[in-house]
């Protein structure tokens, strides 16, 4: 990596924000998985591992995984955040592989979300 | 936020407007831009002189994320989607001036497909405001593109380009930030006397020791967003005029440890720490230290013997660490928290920080509290968790909106705040807005920000007497009052629980709290009795009960209860009599049993276990 200069971050930033949108074209969907000490305790490792093996197995190539931190709601963990193209957010939590599972096959293939695993669509409010 | 709910926030926020403008501030909005549409918007108001008639208003997130940035006209309900910069000045002069609305920009949300809620709907999340945890859950923490992409670094250049040194230090004074590690003194006052301090080097540390028991902020921010604190130290060391800085973290955070390293190797790489960063000639580089596990070491000049490579016991502090710190250099040491505010400072402006928070710090810096603070939240609710909420919020939100209330139908008793050296605050005070010195006021503080909940089941001696035992293990032992006194405390407390207190025992434990708090070198023990002082002050019937009744009315301490079955709620079912470990429970199935006293030890298996309410504790 280079040394940057002043206005190597607004290259920068416009690169990656392509690579993390969806809306760009980075993907169809986007797979958060919420990994602080929190998530990682609850068993987000195990959630981490199955998403990708579920990943794998559907042969998809639009699917991005991702990790982030702690969504605050550490009480709910392991969650993570479901994003199709075109559509809010979606969070998930109390999960285990067999939940995990069934959102793969229904939200992240087909599109249906399932309301009873599901927290809330939508952001939180910044700044 | 659906449109009823832009109307009932428009109405909390009346001022003779006829037109609110309710722009999404959600996270994904604000990445699609939604700020630079508020600059936009309120330049364009401005040119057509339409600013008194016409309020823009920045909103929770409406679960259009993937339309956003969104807008809402209110009161007509419009919804404008995907704008951008370039749309604002026609649609600033058709519909706000001529009152025609632009089709082209228009939305219409489909009709609900699914009954899954808001985020802004969630209780938890709906009150919360994240200035310290704005990239939360949505950046790669070990991909350092990723906090660029969310404005990273951009105030490290504006300052290092645009600002000197002290102009960076001004901005931070009239922002009104205040120490969230608890200490709650002002940021741009330290700095500026650390920029003046006479001596070279200068030092720029980072107290990431976070000892609170079940407090977790700063761990939190430095695994899911370890670039900002960084940034805010970079900016800290060109305000002071140090090139070298120190993150004191502690062993038990690995997570953490290994997020933070990843940040600095990347930051390297780019350039961001080192030599002369951004070609500007500033160098500036950060070291990690690890703190071994003791709870002094979050105290400043404990901190910096402990770095130095003595005993982590604290000095005096006449001669404060900002002029004679590490190494008897000057030295500027902030929180992880402080530091993950400062970018945000520097970028969005002091005005638009003091527009968030209580009072009014543009003459004296201590006249409010401003901006956010995170709390752990735990204990005895439903929704534990990290929360971060606008300052002044009251208590009552935070537990009952946020935290969803007290689980098991249990009635809430008091909430604990500012850690061990915190105190409780009782029901009656749960509209107390929460801020540094309306918490100071009530006998508690802010602290670092742990904030637990206490029900009906909770005894406030057992309380006091958990944090002051905590607290002597935690003693460094330098000094007397806080060595002895902590432990002659215990033991008066030891007493209250046992039941073999005196009748003036509260009077002397009262005594030697004060002579504690006197007296003890540093703020570890000058505030260690307040766990004791503020039980007393707000439940002291409950240490009366103790001492002159024998009773334990929150059924805690063993001495003082026993255990016996309600004949009319128990139905006989043997599982209380199965589980007891001291087999002594008696009764014959379908009928109702007993505990036999002198033999049961009290260890609340049988109430845990039965599942008709019968076992009874007085």
């Amino acid at each position: 990596m280079p040394r940057l200069k002043i206005e190597d971050l607004e290259r920068i930033s416009e690169q990656q924000k392509k690579a993390m949108s969806l809306r760009a074209g980075a993907g169809r969907v986007k797979i958060t998985v919420h990994m602080g000490t929190c998530g990682i305790s609850a068993g987000a490792r195990k959630i981490m591992s199955q998403v990708m093996s579920c990943v794998e197995k559907s042969g998809a190539s639009d699917i991005i995984v991702t990790t982030s931190g702690c969504a605050g709601f550490c009480s709910r963990e392991p969650m993570i955040t479901v994003e199709i193209i075109e559509q809010a957010p979606v969070k998930y939590v109390d999960l285990d592989e067999k939940k995990l599972n069934r959102i793969f096959e229904e939200h992240v293939m087909k599109g249906n979300i399932i309301e009873e695993y599901a927290l809330a669509v939508g952001s939180e409010r910044a700044l | 936020m659906s449109a009823l709910d832009s109307k009932a926030e428009m109405e909390r926020r009346p001022g003779g407007y006829r037109m609110h403008l309710m722009l999404c501030a959600g996270t994904g909005c604000v990445s699609s831009g939604s700020y630079k549409i508020k600059e936009a918007l309120e330049h364009e108001l401005a040119r057509h002189d339409l600013t008194k008639e016409v309020a823009v208003v920045m909103t929770g997130c409406n679960g259009f994320c993937a339309q956003g940035p969104v807008m809402v006209v209110m009161p007509d309900e419009i919804f404008y989607q995907r704008l951008s910069v370039k749309d604002v000045p026609h649609l600033v002069e058709e519909h706000m001036l001529k009152g025609r609305p632009v089709e082209k920009l228009m939305y219409t949300p489909p009709a609900e497909k699914t009954v899954v809620p808001k985020m802004s709907e969630i209780g938890f999340f709906g009150k919360q405001r994240l200035l310290a945890l704005r990239n939360r859950g949505l950046i790669d923490p070990e991909v350092i593109d990723e906090y660029i992409a969310r404005d990273g670094y951009k105030a490290l250049a504006r300052a290092l380009s645009k600002m000197k040194p002290e102009d960076v230090v001004k901005e931070m004074t009239a922002s009104g930030l205040r120490g969230r590690g608890g200490g709650g003194f002002p940021t741009g006052v330290k700095w500026k006397t650390c920029r003046e301090a006479p001596g070279k080097p200068k030092y720029v540390v980072c107290n990431a020791d976070e000892g609170d028991p079940g407090a977790y902020m700063d761990r939190s921010i430095i695994e899911g967003d370890p670039h900002s604190v960084l940034e805010g130290m970079v900016i800290a060391a060109y305000a002071v005029g140090s090139s070298k800085g120190y993150i004191y973290i502690r062993h038990e955070y690995p997570l953490a440890l290994e997020r933070l390293e990843k940040a600095i190797e990347d930051a390297r790489e780019y350039g961001l720490l080192g030599k002369n960063i951004f070609n500007t000639g500033f160098d500036f580089d950060v070291s990690i230290h690890r703190g071994a596990g003791a709870f002094v070491c979050g105290e400043s000049t404990a901190l910096m013997a402990s770095m130095e490579g003595r005993p982590g016991e604290p000095r005096a502090k006449y001669i404060h660490t900002v002029e004679h710190g590490l190494w008897d250099r000057p030295t500027n040491l902030n929180n992880v928290e402080t530091y993950a505010n400062v970018p945000l400072i520097i970028l969005r402006g002091a005005e638009w920080f003091t527009s968030i928070g209580t009072g009014d710090v543009s003459e004296n810096p201590w006249g409010g509290s401003k901006g956010t603070k995170v709390f752990s939240l735990v204990g005895k609710v439903h929704n534990t968790g990290l929360v971060e909420v606008p300052m002044g919020i009251t208590l009552k939100e935070i537990v009952f909106d946020i935290g969803g209330g007290i689980p098991k139908g249990k009635k809430f008793k008091a909430v604990q705040t500012g850690g061990p050296s915190g105190g409780v605050i009782p029901e009656d005070l749960l509209d107390l807005p929460v801020d540094f010195d309306q918490l100071t006021k009530v006998g508690s503080m802010m602290g670092s920000g742990g904030m637990i909940v206490m029900d009906e089941t909770d005894c406030m001696v057992d309380i006091a007497r958990y944090f002051i035992d905590f607290l002597i293990g935690e003693s460094c032992g330098k000094c007397l009052p806080c060595r002895e006194g902590l432990t002659q405390i215990s033991a008066l407390l030891n007493d209250i629980c046992n039941g073999e207190a005196k009748e003036d025992t509260i009077e002397l434990l009262e005594e030697l709290s004060n002579t504690v708090k006197e007296c003890s070198l540093c703020a570890l023990g000058g505030s260690a009795p307040n766990p004791v002082l503020s039980t007393l002050r707000y439940f002291r019937d409950e240490y009366e009960a103790h001492v002159r009744d024998k009773k334990c009315p929150a059924g805690v301490c063993k001495a003082l209860i026993t255990y016996s079955i309600d004949p009319e709620k128990c139905t006989g079912c043997m599982i209380c009599k199965k589980n007891c470990p001291q087999n002594a429970i008696f009764g014959e199935k379908k009928k109702a049993h007993t505990i036999q006293t002198d033999l049961c030890i009290k260890c609340g298996i049988c109430r845990d276990m039965c599942t008709y309410d019968a076992v009874v504790v007085r």
